[in-house]
């Protein structure tokens, strides 16, 4: 274990935290806010204990193994988290720092889940930073990093590896700086987009930015304690679009840069989501037609809903928390699945799904045909043994965190819907439940000991799993001898 | 620069292991997924998994856009049409390693021809090639020629009773009279490249620059001259062996040639007349000694196990065989067999990332004059770069002596037609010379980089 390594890393990390942060100081500024002195103070602290690290751990050894990339990425985003809760909470906004960790954790892995009960009156610096927490989250803190810094270390790959969500992880150029630099122009360019589709239909440019932020990252945090359902239906429908644009997986857009349309259109992946969203709109609009005037309108709420949950954002546009059962039981099937690997979106993703599904066939099949062999394959290519043992496992491993989850979170004296949404929202990254935690509900209702749970339970789904285990793991800091 | 490698075996990985230590983006292809994971934990490129001719797969690696386009499977056939591939598509140029006998002679240039090819590289020939001019100057370690072979640049190790040792280096020009300059040095792990007042210690590894008709003297005064090897045992059939027997037994040389393998000792037997084949396993050490490897001037190890080319050369060692010659294909090794005292090691490897690193630089320098050769030295630590010093270099005409060179350069020598000049501080570098640097620990891609 190269400590040095990773404290020097780390402190490279707070000091881009702290960079970060000018931005929602900037915002203060403009509104004049007394938040101001709040960003400064934590901006100050960051780039004095990062430029500390930076200093006294210059590593003798920079290979990054895989070990030291996933120990990277699981202190990297708990220390983001802690760093980012601070301007919350000493501005006195949130009353207490647990509270604010837990919102910063939900900006960060873009889960969206809020403890936040009156919204409205909130400083308009703290919820811009809150918002910029998911675009930030969204790619990924350290893939900014390695798209920004020289010379980080030719074997960084293992951090973009244990960052980037997704079973296989595969390179657009041959650098992976390069990489890392268009995944965030790619980015940057689709929120800008959205941010000037969002000023045509008539919002603010606050309004528009905080709102792209949350799309792009597939976060969720609104301005509003209604969420977007206030904004006309032009704007609704675009960040409909855009939750959607934002859980293709990020390759794609990389192939239509290059003009290989073809190639595009024939992802399996692609071709899946697109199936799963049209099937999914057509059945929820059909089963709440009756609840609203217009058949318009409720296929207006039912695509919204069904982005908002497959891309794992979370932003509603009405209660579904009213919906009848079938509605709510695709939804809350949606929340498992998510989006395409390689996107902002959280969940199982639907790459892993597919070669799930594909596997469980081939063992039929194989139960059939004893005899028999074949291949699981994926996008067009057999997929070895090694690719399909990891995603079983990570299933598997999945499904032990889940219910681990749940037992810890059910000392709470809540329905079991509530209790069993709230941990399938946090953990995979939606925001929110059913029950207690509906739409138009808040976290605010949990025990400090359960939200330190959901955050665990946020930061787990975000990272998949691997790494926070593996930080936590005792023998990873054993000391070899 | 782009660069798109097929295949990763040995070479390949050696070449891109090196290019993307020089910055270049680089682009493997191999059909075996398990090298390409390793690879790409390793090295920061892209892996492409596939056929390096399938069209496809070319395609996907956008070879249209590619700045070298090399193909290093073991298959030369697959080589040479990923490459007419590729350069169809559009690669700006390709490489081809053709190692089998039968396409390396006049057919190689119609081949290269048809294929317009850039460059093929051999690297089993390029091997034979060094330790061919290695076993005709015995004592030294390791030769190289730059161009015209009118420069050598000869490494060796100093013996205690040596006459260089202790004597500094201004003083050795005087008393020798010779013409050649101590380029660099090896002291444990420690590089110099000395200055005058550097004294040698023996043990030093060095390295000089001397005209080729000088090096022969030069043994002579070191006392250190023995004759040409007469007699050569070569363990191990490889493409290598085949190429360095024919080029020994050329120049009348008796060559015995142990290996297991019965088919390709009678492949030898019909193509090698006069050599002596020998059908039998080089590790066990009656076969060898019973061919008297004692009374031989020279033994080569080809076999292609690095452990097992180690452990006879270090039996041949003990037998008193005056040149002992290892092939080790891995890097780690190569070390660990200059700790067990086996100087002279040929590295395959080594040759073939000399040779595109050269090739590669040599297609990125523009200004000053082009690069001709490149060597690397002493566990890679230093360069020996040759350039042709184009008409608009700028420093053509002035002494030396007022140039100011960067720390750790040494313009080791200059070639001006038949000429070969050792330079001192009068001397001038002129237009279409070719000048010698030797360059520690940086990298030069051209003549300008040696400049402050």
């Amino acid at each position: 274990m190269n400590r040095s390594l990773i404290l020097f890393f780390t402190g490279r990390l707070i000091r881009i935290v702290g960079l970060l942060m000018l931005l929602p100081l900037l915002v203060s500024a403009i509104y004049k806010e007394n938040c101001f002195c709040d960003f400064l103070i934590v901006i100050i602290l960051s780039l004095i204990l990062g430029q500390a690290l930076v200093q006294f751990f210059k590593p003798k050894d920079s290979i990054i193994y895989a070990r030291e990339g996933f120990i990277i990425v699981a202190l990297s985003w708990l220390i983001c988290s802690a760093l980012g809760a601070l301007p919350f909470y000493i501005s006195g906004e949130i009353a207490t720092y647990t509270d604010a960790f837990f919102e910063t954790v939900s900006g960060f892995t873009t889960t969206g889940a809020s403890i936040l009960t009156d919204i409205e009156s909130m400083s308009k610096g703290l919820l811009f930073w809150r918002s910029f927490t998911h675009w930030i989250g969204g790619m990924g803190i350290l893939v900014l990093i390695v798209a920004l810094f020289p010379g980080v270390s030719d074997r960084s790959i293992h951090i973009l590896k244990a960052e980037m969500p997704g079973p296989i992880m595969g390179k657009l150029l041959p650098r992976l700086k390069d990489t890392a630099k268009i995944l965030y122009l790619i980015y940057l360019v689709l929120t800008v987009v959205e941010i000037i589709l969002l000023l045509a239909g008539g919002m603010s440019l606050y309004d528009s930015v905080v709102h792209a932020f949350g799309t792009a990252g597939t976060g969720g945090f609104g301005i509003k304690s209604d969420s977007v359902a206030g904004y006309s239906p032009y704007i609704q429908w675009v960040i409909t679009i855009f939750m959607l644009v934002f859980g293709v997986n990020f390759n794609l857009y990389f192939l239509l840069l290059r003009k290989r349309f073809g190639d595009a259109l024939r992802s399996g992946e692609f071709l899946c989501y697109f199936g799963i969203i049209t099937v999914s709109v057509g059945v929820i609009t059909a089963n709440i037609a009756s609840m609203y005037p217009t058949i318009g309108e409720s296929f207006r709420h039912g695509a919204f809903q069904v982005a908002s949950i497959i891309s794992t954002t979370g932003y509603a546009t009405t209660d579904f928390d009213l919906w009848p059962s079938l509605s709510k039981a695709v939804l809350l099937i949606l929340m498992f699945t998510g989006a395409c690997a390689g996107s902002t979106a959280g969940g199982l993703k639907i790459s892993r799904v597919m070669i799930l599904f594909k596997s469980a066939k081939r063992e039929l099949s194989k139960l059939l045909h004893p005899r028999s062999v074949g291949a699981v394959k994926f996008e067009g290519k057999a997929l070895d043994n090694t690719t399909l043992a990891n995603v079983r496992n990570y299933f598997s491993l999945y499904m032990f965190c889940l219910f681990g989850l749940f037992l810890l979170i059910s000392f709470e004296p809540m329905s079991l819907e509530t209790n069993f949404t709230a941990v399938i929202s946090c953990f995979n990254n939606v925001g929110p439940g059913f029950g207690g935690v509906g739409p138009v509900m808040s976290y605010a209702l949990y025990t400090p000991f359960t939200k330190w749970v959901l955050s665990f339970a946020m930061l787990l789904g975000r990272l998949e799993i691997f790494p926070l285990l593996l930080a936590l793991a005792p023998a990873t800091w054993r000391k070899s001898k | 620069m782009r660069i798109i490698i097929v295949g990763c075996g040995k070479i390949g990985t050696t070449m891109l292991s090196s290019l993307v230590d020089e910055g270049h983006d680089v682009i493997a292809i191999d059909d075996d997924p398990l090298a390409l994971q390793k690879i790409s934990d390793i090295y920061d490129i892209m892996c492409l998994y596939g056929n390096g001719a399938d069209s496809d797969i070319l395609l996907e690696a956008d070879v249209k856009e590619a700045d070298l386009f090399a193909a290093v499977t073991g298959s030369d056939e697959l080589n040479m049409l990923s490459c007419f591939l590729a350069k169809r598509m559009g690669a700006k140029h390709t490489i081809c390693r053709i190692r089998n006998p039968e396409y390396n002679d006049q057919s190689l240039s119609f081949l290269r021809q048809q294929l317009e090819l850039s460059l093929s590289i051999n690297p089993e020939l390029l091997a034979a090639k060094e330790i061919f001019n290695i076993l005709k100057l015995p004592g030294a370690l390791n030769i190289e020629t730059f161009s015209r072979r009118s420069f050598e640049m000869i490494e060796l190790k100093l013996r205690e009773d040596s006459p260089l040792v202790g004597i500094p280096l201004s003083g050795l020009r005087q008393k020798y009279k010779a013409s050649f300059l101590v380029g660099v040095v090896r002291r444990a792990t420690e590089i110099h490249i000395p200055d005058g007042n550097f004294v040698l210690q023996a043990g030093d590894h060095i390295g000089i620059t001397a005209p080729s008709s000088e090096g022969e003297r030069f043994f002579k005064m070191l006392g250190m001259l023995k004759k040409q090897a007469r007699n050569v045992m070569i363990l191990g059939g490889s493409h290598t062996a085949y190429y360095l027997a024919k080029m020994l037994l050329s120049i009348g040389t008796r060559v015995i040639i142990v290996e297991k393998d019965h088919a390709r000792c009678k492949e030898f037997s019909e193509e090698l007349h006069g050599a002596v084949i020998i059908e039998g396993d080089g590790s066990a050490q009656e076969v060898l000694l019973e061919e008297g490897l004692s009374s031989m001037d020279a033994f080569v190890a080809l076999t292609g196990m690095d452990e097992e080319n180690i452990l006879i050369s270090i039996f041949a060692t003990a037998q008193k065989v005056p040149q002992v010659i290892t092939k080790i294909n891995r890097g780690a090794l190569n070390s660990m067999a200059s700790g067990l005292g086996l100087d002279c090691i040929i590295s395959p490897r080594k040759i073939i990332s000399d040779r595109v690193c050269q090739y590669v630089r040599a297609l990125q320098s523009s200004d000053g004059g082009e690069m001709e050769t490149l060597y690397t030295l002493m566990n890679d630590k230093v360069e020996a770069l040759e350039f042709i010093v184009s008409e608009s270099f700028p420093h053509k005409n002035v002494p030396l002596k007022d140039l100011s060179l960067k720390h750790n350069i040494l313009i080791a020598g200059i070639i001006r037609g038949r000429k070969t000049l050792l330079p001192a501080g009068d001397d001038c570098i002129m237009a279409n010379d070719h000048v010698i640097i030797l360059a520690k620990e940086q990298r030069v891609t051209s003549l300008m980089d040696i400049f402050k």
